[in-house]
C-alpha cells in the first residue's frame, strides 16, 4: 500500500534522515521510534506530500494517505460534530456517527470544541481519521495528552482499521499493546552532518 | 469546496470570527474624514470617491492576515493540503469567503456613506458598480499576500506592506470609475480596465498563492 525507497529528508535546509526504506501492506501497523529531533515528524511530512524528500521515492496509490500531525485541525467555535462533518465533507464522505462512538465522542457532540480538555481535543483529532475513509495513517504522535483509557480506544480504533484492510504508520514512544505491529528505529537512519564546501569554508 | 467555504462563513460569525470589523472600520474612516476636511459640501463630494475607495481597501486589508494565519495555527493547513482539494481551489475558496464576508458588506454599505461625503447623485451607482467589481481584486490579491507571509510571527505588517502596492492599479481605477460617475463623465475605459485587472487576478493569481503556500508549508 505504501512503499518508500531510499528516502532523505530536511528540515530547515539540514539533511535529518536518508536511506529511509519502508514498506506497508494492508492489515500492517509500523511504528517509528527514535530519540527527539531525529526526524520522525519530517519523515512523515514527507511521506504525507507536505514536503518534497531531498532523494528517493514515496510510492502510494493517490488519495490514499491521511496525515494527523501535533495540531489537530480544530476550530474552536464549532462543535465536535460540526469539526467532524466539515473533514467528512471534504473528504467525500458522510459518516460520523461511527467515529463519534469509536472516541466516545457522543456525549460531546454538541459542545463547541474550544470548551474541550487537551485530550477531548485529541481524541477529536483522531477521530477524523476515521472519517476521511482514507487507508494509510500516518500518525504523528497521536497518543499525546491521552490517559490510559484513551489510549485504549485508540489502540482498538487502530485495530479495527488495520482488520479493515488498513495501513498505519506511527511516531510513537508510547506502548501501544499492538504486539502485531513492526518497530523500526530511524536512528540508523541519521544522515551525516553537511560537508562544509569551500564556499562555506572560507568564513569558517 | 463548499464545505471549506460554508466552513468559513460560519466561522466568521460566530463569536471571535471578525464578521463586521472590515465593516466597522470603514463606517469609522469614512465618518471621520468630514471632521477632519471641515463642513465643506463642494470639497467633500469631490474627494467623496476617492475616500470611499481608500476607505474600502483599509478595511479590507485589515482582516487579511485572519485568511490563513488560523488555519496555520491550529494546524488545519496542513490537513487541508492533504485532502482531496486541489491547493489551487482551496485558496480560490478562501479569497471568495473574504470576499463575501468583508468586501460584499462593504459594497452594500458605502452608498450610505456616500451621503456623510455628500457624494452627487449620479455618483451612487458607479460607486456601488466600481466596488463590486474591484473588491473581488482586493480579496485575490490580499489572499495572495496572506499565503507569503502564512507562518511568519507578526506578518501582519509585512503583509499590508506587500500588498498595498499592489492594490494601487484597482484603486486608480476603481476610484476613476467612481469619480468620473459622479461629474458625470463617461466612464467605461477606466470600468473596463477596473474588470480587467479583476478577471486577471482571479484567474491567474491563485497559482500564484497555492504555489507560495505549498513552499511556506515545508
Amino acid at each position: 500500500m505504501l512503499s518508500v525507497a531510499d528516502l532523505a529528508v530536511a528540515r530547515g535546509g539540514v539533511p535529518v534522515l536518508e536511506g529511509v526504506s519502508l514498506s506497508l501492506d494492508a492489515g500492517e501497523a509500523l511504528v517509528l521510534r527514535g530519540p527527539n529531533g531525529i526526524g520522525k515528524t519530517t519523515l512523515l511530512r514527507a511521506i504525507a506530500g507536505l514536503q518534497p524528500p531531498l532523494a528517493g521515492r514515496v510510492e502510494a496509490a493517490p488519495e490514499s494517505r491521511v496525515y494527523a500531525g501535533h495540531a489537530d485541525g480544530i476550530k474552536a467555535p464549532l462543535t465536535v460534530e460540526e469539526n467532524l462533518r466539515f473533514w467528512a465533507r471534504v473528504f467525500g464522505t458522510n459518516h460520523i456517527s461511527a467515529a463519534l462512538d469509536a472516541f466516545r465522542l457522543r456525549t460531546l457532540a454538541t459542545r463547541p470544541a474550544g470548551a474541550l480538555s487537551a485530550g477531548q481535543k485529541r481524541r477529536l483529532g483522531l477521530a477524523r481519521l476515521l472519517v476521511t475513509g482514507r487507508p494509510v495513517w500516518l500518525l504523528d504522535e497521536p497518543t499525546v495528552s491521552l490517559d490510559a483509557d484513551s489510549v485504549a480506544l485508540f489502540a482498538a480504533a487502530i485495530r479495527a482499521h488495520l482488520a479493515a484492510g488498513g495501513a498505519a504508520l506511527m511516531a510513537t514512544h508510547i506502548d501501544l499493546g499492538l504486539a502485531e505491529a513492526r518497530i523500526m528505529d530511524v536512528t540508523a537512519c541519521r544522515a551525516a552532518p553537511l560537508a562544509v564546501d569551500d564556499f562555506d569554508g572560507a568564513f569558517l | 469546496m463548499i464545505a471549506l467555504l460554508t466552513r468559513d462563513l460560519r466561522l466568521a460569525i460566530r463569536a471571535g470570527g471578525g464578521f463586521g470589523l472590515g465593516l466597522a472600520f470603514f463606517l469609522i474612516v469614512v465618518v471621520l474624514v468630514p471632521f477632519g476636511v471641515g463642513p465643506q459640501g463642494t470639497l467633500l463630494a469631490r474627494i467623496a470617491p476617492g475616500i470611499l475607495w481608500i476607505g474600502a481597501l483599509l478595511a479590507c486589508l485589515l482582516s487579511l492576515d485572519r485568511i490563513f494565519a488560523l488555519d496555520w495555527e491550529d494546524g488545519s493547513l496542513d490537513l487541508l493540503a492533504t485532502a482531496p482539494l486541489p491547493m489551487e481551489g482551496l485558496v480560490s475558496v478562501k479569497a471568495l469567503a473574504h470576499w463575501l464576508t468583508t468586501g460584499l458588506p462593504l459594497v452594500l454599505a458605502a452608498p450610505g456613506l456616500g451621503v456623510l461625503l455628500n457624494l452627487p447623485g449620479p455618483g451612487y451607482g458607479w460607486l456601488v458598480l466600481s466596488l463590486a467589481l474591484g473588491t473581488p481584486a482586493l480579496s485575490v490579491i490580499g489572499t495572495f499576500g496572506a499565503a507569503l507571509t502564512v507562518g511568519l510571527k507578526r506578518g501582519g505588517l509585512l503583509l499590508s506592506l506587500l500588498v498595498l502596492p499592489l492594490y494601487v492599479p484597482t484603486l486608480i481605477f476603481g476610484a476613476e470609475v467612481a469619480r468620473r460617475g459622479a461629474d458625470g463623465l463617461a466612464v467605461s475605459t477606466p470600468l473596463a480596465l477596473l474588470s480587467g485587472i479583476t478577471c486577471g487576478t482571479i484567474a491567474l493569481l491563485p497559482f500564484a498563492s497555492a504555489a507560495v503556500l505549498r513552499v511556506n508549508l515545508r
